[in-house]
């Protein structure tokens, strides 16, 4: 099939960047990343500038890829990052808009690649539990209920890509920060600074630029790893509380 | 070159527990002046850089990857061994080391397996609390399954995703060590060179990936715990940005790659299905407890499936080659990843592959449909007309394997409850690595390599849940410690000056290299280098290697060599964002790697684990290991291009008798 590529260039983070035009040929089988590859391929053969385009797993697990597909983070396809993303799912002629994940707090660093280094930040202001290696106690010590594990387990899904972001108008990191709190908060393990790290990662999120969350809920719909927005209404109750315990 | 292993004195069992009270402790206040660099952070080198953080020495941490996280071992679905016997079947520590000294085909080091078996059982206890959710009991406490052919449950796991929930777990310990100051990191830097002084380790030299610019990095010590180097054949399951340049550019100074040739080669990936293919998807080796192998008996059936004449549907029962329970009985589907492997090949290179490339074989749920739905519909008291017991049968397979199913169809477009899958074997693990000895220092003196890119613990074959297992062994429970036997030398040493002209040479040299390759400015793109090669090394140094292939392989990986020289494009510069540059240069060192590792297998005539050689095989066509002739470990010095030289450690058995696997 001959497909039609709307994509952003954009050669630095001060420059204006704009729509390129391109047409590759590609087929069923390949993934949306290959299609790029030959894409590249061709633009090299032209001794033209390759798309930089951020990748790494290609198996949907690392997070690295974060491509706006035609207006949505990740594509068109639920529960399903870029890279997993398969062009059976496209057919002859068709145009498709390709675009960086956008965000104040995501500089762009070229074309289709962004600095989410934000990210990093929201953690370590407090996304751990503070056990230096060798204090552990040993694992069965503390049982954990198999309904538990599994709700924290459900947030620790979250790979870190940022499309919650990229989706909301606000560019608020709600659902990624509530994710983390959540997979930590839920475990006796995680309990005892759960106050304490919500309270640092929700500041930290402001410090890094992430805008203020107005229930959109646009965040939870295109998240490639389906995090429910429970996660946020969980972290809400213990801000609220942390915020009314900390104020007396 | 003498190798000394350095390993301690006395009974195995009591080793690593007398050398750690003994070994020599650097006091607080000078862990405060002692920086120590590390490379990665996967398992290995997240876990490191945390503890060292947490035990006070300043650390600089480096990764090419945009953050931490990001690490291959994230990609690891199916678990971690530990020798807890939580499930009371006869686990210990003595059977996790036997299991993976056996597995190893006995190409191990004692030592090193008896320790990662000793500290296995504390790495559980610290995930668990760092809040990594393995899987639980009803009752609230750890669950486990068995993996890869051993006969006890000792693999904890955390879904199909265990990688991503401990590297979170580590990478999370790291970013409290960054919020505190005690762990410098560094995203999205590569680093290109390592820097010697004196003959000691102290410093690298990186390029920041977003601008381009070359830095000098200086420390005491330098860890390397940069993965391993399955991508040299290109189409691998290894994410696409994993490489070897870090150890390679180690090996051009001095250090020593040890058995490139061990390779593992994983039964269960979705085949090949055009030559834009970008990478390889592994299929949980859990698959194979319930799928059965086949090929059609006749080519003509092949042939007619190859062209879509045909679906595996009209091949009658009497028509399919089950060859592994032919050639297996006793093991059957079940039999260890090389044997799997290539059984595989064997019945492809006869012409009876299914997939359109004729790379492909038959992994066939319908049996295990029909024997689950029928023992369903007996346990419920329902019907067991055919469509009932098909429907039933199929819900089972879904709770157990619904996520790779999804999958599956997601990448291949089929529908595997309907039509057996399609699978063949790829590249997964590389057992060789850099040489280290009991410290996991490698023979550059303050030069420390851990994880996947040391060549330690598995020997010629690597046993399911293991990797996972030493890169958090090596990185919070060893190497945190061992690095004390070096740094306990280093406290009357100021902090490395990076102005040095050691240091100044190397990032000149990183810059000539750099510049050198956009200078050829060719017509051949890095990424046609990087499949040619790969298509070179898997063709010959790939699942079944002979001494003809091997020359040719070598001969051939040379002639791509000067041609890569000669006619490659990387455009762009090298002072700006240039992902062309950064594969350009990991290519370059690819060829160089790939080259030994057929070196590697020319000279290892015999077959053991992943190294099969057709010479040494037994009058059933079985591998046939050379006990004489190669119980040793083969460490590459890199020549300047010359044939590589190989230096030898023996390797000595004293706990273990050495015997023939046999899955018969
Ligand atoms: C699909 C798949 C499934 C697997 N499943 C299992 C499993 O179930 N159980 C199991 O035990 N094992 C499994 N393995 C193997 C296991 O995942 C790996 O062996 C292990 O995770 C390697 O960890 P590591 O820390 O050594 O290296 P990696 O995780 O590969 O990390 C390497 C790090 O080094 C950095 N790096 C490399 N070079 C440079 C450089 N030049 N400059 C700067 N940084 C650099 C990278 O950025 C990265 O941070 C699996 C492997 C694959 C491919
Ligand atoms: S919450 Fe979902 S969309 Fe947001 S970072 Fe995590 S996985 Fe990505
Ligand atoms: S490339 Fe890893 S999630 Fe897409």
């Amino acid at each position: 099939m001959k497909l039609n590529l709307k994509i952003w260039r954009q050669s630095g983070p001060n420059d204006k960047g704009y729509f390129d035009m391109h047409s590759v040929e590609a087929n069923e089988h390949m993934s949306f990343l290959e299609m790029l590859d030959v894409l590249n391929e061709q633009l090299i053969s032209e001794k033209k500038d390759p798309i930089a385009f951020a990748h790494d797993c290609r198996e949907g697990i690392c997070g690295t890829c974060n491509l706006v597909i035609d207006g949505r983070p990740h594509g068109p396809q639920k529960g399903t990052t870029t890279c997993q993303l398969h062009m059976r799912q496209y057919k002859d002629d068709d145009t498709i808009v390709i675009e960086p994940f956008r965000a104040t707090a995501f500089p762009i660093i070229k074309d289709l690649v962004v600095d989410r280094s934000s990210l990093d930040g929201v953690i370590q202001a407090g996304g751990y539990i503070s056990v230096n290696t060798g204090q552990a106690v040993d694992a069965n010590a503390i049982p954990v209920e198999q309904e538990v594990a599994a709700d924290a387990f459900d947030s620790a899904t979250c790979i870190g890509c940022g499309a919650c972001i990229a989706a909301c108008p606000n560019g608020s990191a709600m659902l990624f920060t509530s994710a983390k709190v959540s997979h930590l908060g839920k475990l006796p393990q995680g309990k005892v600074e759960h106050k304490k790290r919500v309270q640092n990662m929700v500041a930290q999120m402001d410090k890094e630029g992430f805008g203020l969350c107005s229930n959109v809920g646009a965040c939870e719909a295109e998240c490639p790893k389906e995090i429910s927005l429970d996660n946020i209404a969980f972290m809400n109750r213990a801000f609220i509380g942390s915020v009314l315990t900390t104020e007396d | 070159m003498k190798l000394d292993s350095k390993v301690p004195e006395g009974a195995l069992a009591e080793k690593w527990t007398k050398y750690k009270s003994s070994m020599p402790l650097v006091a607080p206040n000078n862990k405060r002046r002692l920086e120590v660099i590390v490379v990665g952070t996967g398992l290995a080198g997240a876990s490191a850089a945390a503890t060292m953080g947490e035990l006070g020495y300043n650390v600089k941490c480096f990764t090419f990857h945009d953050s931490p996280r990001r690490a291959h071992s994230i990609a690891a679905q199916g678990g971690i061994n530990a020798a807890k016997n939580y499930q009371n079947d006869g686990d210990s520590v003595f059977r996790l080391f036997y299991d993976t000294i056996k597995g190893g085909d006995y190409r191990s080091r004692e030592a090193n397996v008896h320790r990662l078996a000793e500290v296995s059982t504390d790495i559980i206890d610290q995930c668990t609390a760092q809040g990594v959710p393995f899987a639980r009991e009803y009752g609230g406490l750890l669950a486990n399954r068995s993996f890869g052919g051993v006969q006890v449950s000792r693999t904890f796991y955390a879904r199909g995703q265990t990688g991503q929930q401990l590297l979170i777990g580590a990478y999370q310990a790291l970013s409290r060590q960054i919020a505190k100051g005690s762990v410098d990191m560094y995203n999205r830097h590569e680093m290109l060179d390592l820097v010697k002084v004196d003959g000691k380790a102290r410093g690298i030299i990186t390029r920041n990936l977003v601008t381009g610019e070359l830095e000098r990095f200086s420390a005491h010590a330098v860890v390397l715990a940069t993965g391993g180097y399955g991508n040299v054949y290109y189409l691998s399951t290894n994410a696409m940005n994993s490489n070897v340049s870090a150890g390679w550019r180690a090996v051009r100074r001095g250090a020593l790659m040890a058995n490139p040739c061990y390779n593992q080669i994983h039964p269960t990936c979705i085949p090949v299905s055009g030559d834009y293919q970008s990478k390889l998807t592994l299929m949980s080796e859990s698959l194979r407890n319930d799928g059965r192998i086949w090929v059609p008996k006749s080519k003509e059936d092949a042939q007619a499936i190859k062209e879509g004449r045909k679906t595996a549907l009209d091949i009658v029962e009497e028509d399919r080659d089950y060859y592994l329970e032919r050639r297996y009985p006793a093991f059957g589907n079940l039999v260890p990843r090389d044997v799997a492997s290539r059984a595989a090949k064997v019945a492809c290179d006869e012409g009876n592959g299914v997939a359109p490339t004729g790379l492909g074989v038959f992994l066939d749920f319908s049996s295990a449909i029909q024997r689950y739905g029928l023992q369903e519909a007996n346990s419920r008291g329902l019907s067991t007309d055919d469509t009932n017991v098909t429907k039933l049968g199929k819900e089972i397979i879904k709770n157990k394997y619904g996520n790779l199913f999804q999958m599956y169809e997601k990448i291949s477009g089929e529908n595997p409850y309907e039509r057996p899958m399609k699978i063949y074997p790829a590249i997964h693990y590389t057992m060789g690595g850099i040489w280290v000895d009991y410290n996991l220092e490698t023979n550059v003196p303050g030069l420390f390599a851990i994880g996947e890119a040391n060549f330690s613990d598995h020997g010629a074959n690597r046993l399911g849940a293991s990797a996972l297992m030493q890169g958090l062994a090596d990185g919070y429970f060893v190497l945190p410690y061992t690095i004390g036997n070096f740094l306990s030398t280093q406290i009357r040493t100021d902090k490395i000056a990076n102005d040095t002209p050691e240091f100044i040479q190397a990032e000149k040299d990183v810059k000539e290299r750099l510049q050198g390759l956009i200078d050829i400015n060719g017509n051949q793109s890095v990424e046609s280098f990087h499949k040619k090669l790969g298509k070179i090394i898997w063709e010959n140094g790939g699942m079944s290697r002979n001494e003809t292939g091997l020359k040719k392989g070598i001969a051939e990986v040379r002639a791509l060599r000067d041609e890569f020289y000669k006619d490659v494009y990387v455009p762009g510069t090298i002072s700006e964002f240039n992902p062309e540059l950064e594969k350009a240069a990991r290519v370059a060192d690819f060829m160089e790697l790939g080259e030994t590792l057929l070196f590697d297998a020319l000279n290892r005539n015999e077959s053991c684990g992943g190294h099969f050689r057709e010479e040494s095989v037994s009058d059933e066509g079985e591998a046939k290991r050379d006990d004489n002739n190669y119980t040793y470990v083969a460490a590459w010095e890199w020549n300047d291009g010359q044939d590589p030289k190989v230096h030898k450690e023996k390797l000595k058995f004293d706990n273990v008798e050495l015997k023939t696997r046999s899955y018969k």
